[in-house]
């Protein structure tokens, strides 16, 4: 395979929004049978651009060329046509519909005019088996946690057989088996010649599955740098400034028990969960996808019922599937799914951040909205959203900052245990140690913190302890010395091989 | 500069945006008065204002509802409703009017609840439990009335009066219930509750909003505010029929969608519902006076309808 025959070329692009200039002349090229990668901070533009390679929106400024020839990309069927497959940041799935259905949305296999079922299940299973996950074609999308929808988004763009495939942030939201298995997926499709850009805020990833990168700071191109550039020297081109600590814990005594749940079961879902967590601590929850973790972080917090157990706050029993005691009484959880979860996307940043205080920021029976907006005018500030204003729809802003908005909202509410369901997905290097440094002053204060992270370099440099979950059962705890990426996977697999057995 | 292109475009579309219908509003007034002599007369537009009243009103409880992206089907009946009652408990139960018109708006309240109870804890689609509802509070219209108009007691049908002898009482209600919903929508925990359930329930349910107990509160306000707008038509009436208010549900559904609202929910303001009806009321008031048969009016405001709204969706597509 000719590794430099040129694909794709972006010359000056520009694109303006209400208020915001997303990008300001990026040049950028793409060569047959390489991955690319795409580097910046939140709101650098990156979503932005290659939603212009994938006709979901038209450039103000610059031109886009195909083998060498200008094109226009209006429409996303036009992208496809020529040979273009896009895994957008957020999911584009249909939830209602089954996982065969979406993979053969707009196009399912027919026989006399009508839908054939029997085949289009056993092409979804096909694409399933080659992205490696064990999920029924007939499940419904909505059921489906965050990880698996993300797989099924990636099984859908390889049903394609595209040219030019571009994945934004694919990784944000797997763990670490499911990278390993989908970097195998691309390594393959890149020695067949399809082209690649990718989006990720692991820089790890880049020197593993990169060939080059192009780093992108407010809108504009500033680099194009070989993939085995080091890390240090990648963060300082997207950020302007080194970074000195990734991990900047600094834990202390833990306090009282604040948070205890005990014999937690749902069946089906999770067995027999008990675990303490204390004042100033912040616990690390591990596990593969599908383990549990965020189903025992949802029944805890009165989200989702369980059958039997109990969850107890300062001794107190809480009541099932109650969040407004599970917040009354000091509990917070920020989800992993921040558009169906988190996020009120048609209504302004303001707004959002002030959603989980809304019940207490009244003042003589009316909501106190200039007080409303000045806490949230300095959450923004303190997480650096970066927005236009505080009335900017969040529907508008970049993934990174979403994440901030959901995080945010939960920051103002000051809750005493906060659950952070991956707090940091899609945030950039630099933002990730600015909410590090948050939760360190929670645990300071005297508040603590959960945190289930699919990122396990994360749980293992913030967590003074870390659970691990498999199968919907505890099956360890290590402690921050013992804690190490082995140890974790160890127990993480280990009780998965021995159900198998069974 | 790229400065002004910055600050210019936005400010006028951001302006289109907030106030499409008000535009739509000013450009038929316009065109009526060029088209009529008889139009731009205080008498008229105060005809008018009397017009939409009873839509506003309706329309306002609709949008608390529809800002949930949920719907109420019922308001018309329940608007009948409540106004019979009214004139049963004070002329045949011969309780005195403050006392039937409490009795009355409980009624609103109650139909209200009923609905929102369906709907949080039945789990039924807003569509089917407002529907069941509709027929309900109908067909109870016509059991209590037993199927004819009952007399308004004197002191009520004041209501359907003017002040001074030019100021009608209907606008005056109208512009009351307007600002009490705009009050509600934005100053208070319930108002801010429905953009948030509407925008993402699971969302507001995470975030310790009772989407539960706010569903109540949205449809009881509903309730009342279809009270409210059957006492102002029957007094203008000086007598509640059975019959009134038959398919003005449709008509407040317009009002709000018309007015900017999303039927997806999220989105609503109480100012967008007044113009909504204000433009569907102007529009019959200057087909009237065009002498326009009353077969082609019910087409005009059809294709009206679907043009105020397409208006809309292009506006926030270009907007993007
Ligand atoms: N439809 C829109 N309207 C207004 N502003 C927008 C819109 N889409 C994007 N923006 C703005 O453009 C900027 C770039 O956003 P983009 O989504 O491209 O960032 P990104 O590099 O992908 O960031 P992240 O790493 O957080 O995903 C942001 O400031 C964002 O708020
Ligand atoms: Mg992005």
């Amino acid at each position: 395979m000719n590794g430099a025959e040129e694909i794709l070329r972006v010359e000056g692009l520009g694109k303006t929004f209400p208020g915001v200039v997303a990008l300001d002349g990026v040049d950028f090229d793409l060569r047959a049978g390489e991955v690319h990668v795409l580097l910046g901070e939140n709101g650098a533009g990156k979503s932005t651009l290659i939603k212009m390679l994938s006709g979901a929106y038209q450039p103000d400024a610059g031109r886009i060329l195909l083998d060498g020839s200008p094109v226009h990309i209006r429409t996303a069927a036009e992208a496809r046509r020529l040979g273009i497959a896009t895994i957008y940041q957020e999911f584009n799935l249909v939830p209602q519909l089954t996982v065969a259905e979406n993979l053969a949305l707009g196009r399912p296999p027919r026989r006399f005019g009508f839908v054939d079922t029997r085949r289009m299940h056993d092409q979804a299973r096909e694409l399933l088996d080659r992205v490696g996950i064990d999920v029924d074609p007939r499940a419904r999308v909505a059921e489906l946690g965050i990880a698996r929808m993300q797989m099924v988004e990636i099984a859908k763009a390889l049903a394609l057989d595209a040219r030019v495939l571009i994945m934004d942030e694919p990784t944000a939201v797997l763990t670490t088996g499911e990278v390993e298995r989908l970097f195998t997926m691309v390594r393959q499709l890149r020695d067949r010649g399809v082209a690649i850009v990718f989006i990720t805020h692991h820089l790890e990833e880049i020197a593993r599955l990169g060939d080059r990168v192009t780093v992108l700071r407010d809108g504009r191109s500033v680099r194009e740098v070989p993939a085995t550039t080091p890390q240090d020297e990648l963060v300082r081109l997207m950020v302007g400034r080194p970074i000195d600590q990734q991990y900047p814990r600094a834990a202390g005594d833990p306090g009282a028990p604040l948070l205890k749940v005990s014999g937690l079961t749902r069946a089906g879902a999770f067995a027999g969960v008990s675990f303490e967590i204390r004042a100033g601590e912040v616990v690390g929850l591990a596990g593969l996808v599908g383990a549990g973790r965020t189903e025992v972080a949802r029944a805890v917090f009165g989200a989702d019922p369980y059958d039997s157990g109990e969850v107890l706050m300062d001794g107190r029993p809480l009541p099932r599937t109650n969040v407004r005691a599970a917040m009354e009484a000091g509990l917070g959880l920020v989800p992993e799914d921040r558009k169906g979860q988190g996020l009120v996307l048609g209504a302004d940043v303001a707004e959002n951040l002030g959603l989980v205080t809304l019940s207490r920021s009244g003042r003589g029976g009316f909501v106190d909205r200039a007080g409303r907006r000045k806490e949230a005018g300095e959450v923004a500030g303190r997480l650096g959203v970066r927005m236009s204003n505080l009335g900017q729809e969040v529907r508008t802003l970049s993934g990174g900052n979403q994440q901030k908005i959901v995080i945010g909202k939960w920051l103002l509410a000051d809750a005493r245990v906060l659950i952070l369901d991956e707090p940091t997905r899609g945030i950039d290097v630099g933002a990730k140690v600015e909410i590090y440094q948050l939760i360190n002053s929670l645990t300071a204060s005297g508040h603590a913190v959960l945190m289930i992270s699919s990122d396990l370099p994360e749980i293992l440099g913030m967590s003074d302890r870390v659970l691990v979950m498999a199968r919907g059962r505890l099956v360890g705890e290590l402690d921050a010395a013992q804690a190490t990426q082995d140890a974790v996977m160890a127990l993480a697999v280990t009780e998965v091989e021995e159900t198998r057995v069974h | 500069m790229s400065t002004n292109v910055l600050t210019r475009r936005p400010a006028v579309r951001s302006l289109l945006a907030e106030n499409g219908a008000l535009g739509a509003l000013i450009v038929l007034a316009v065109a009526l008065s060029l088209l009529s002599p008889d139009f731009l007369t205080v008498t008229n537009l105060l005809n008018v204002g009397v017009q939409a009243a009873v839509t506003a009103i309706l329309a306002f409880g609709a949008t608390f509802v529809i800002i949930t992206a949920g719907i109420d089907l019922s308001v018309g009946a329940v608007a009948a409703l409540s106004a019979i009652v009214l004139a049963w408990t004070a002329t045949e139960a011969g309780l005195p009017w403050p006392v039937a018109t409490v009795v009355a708006l409980v009624v609103g309240l109650a139909c209200g609840l009923v609905n929102a109870a369906l709907i949080a804890y039945g789990k039924l689609p807003p569509f089917i439990a407002t529907l069941a509802m509709l027929g309900v509070a109908r067909g109870l219209a016509l059991v209590v009335s037993q199927g004819s108009p009952i007399t308004m007691p004197d002191a009520v049908s004041h209501l359907g009066d003017t002040i001074g002898g030019y100021l009608p009482v209907p606008v005056l209600v109208m512009a009351l219930m307007g600002i009490i919903a705009a009050v509600i929508l934005n100053r208070t925990y319930p108002g801010r509750a429905m953009y948030a359930i509407g925008g993402n329930e699971e969302a507001a349910r995470l975030s310790g909003i009772a989407v539960n107990r706010q569903k109540l509160v949205t449809y009881a306000l509903s309730g009342v505010f279809a009270a409210v707008a059957g006492i102002v038509l029957a007094s203008r009436l000086a007598s509640a029929q059975p019959q009134a208010a038959s398919g003005y549900e449709l008509d407040a559904i317009a009002a709000v969608v018309i007015g900017g609202a999303s039927l997806s929910g999220g989105k609503g303001r109480a100012f967008g519902t007044l113009v909504g009806a204000l433009i569907l009321a102007v529009l019959r008031n200057g087909l009237n006076l065009l002498s326009v048969s009353s077969f082609w009016q019910q087409v005009v405001i059809g294709v009206v309808i679907a043009l105020a709204v397409l208006l809309d969706t292009l506006r926030r597509r270009g907007a993007n």
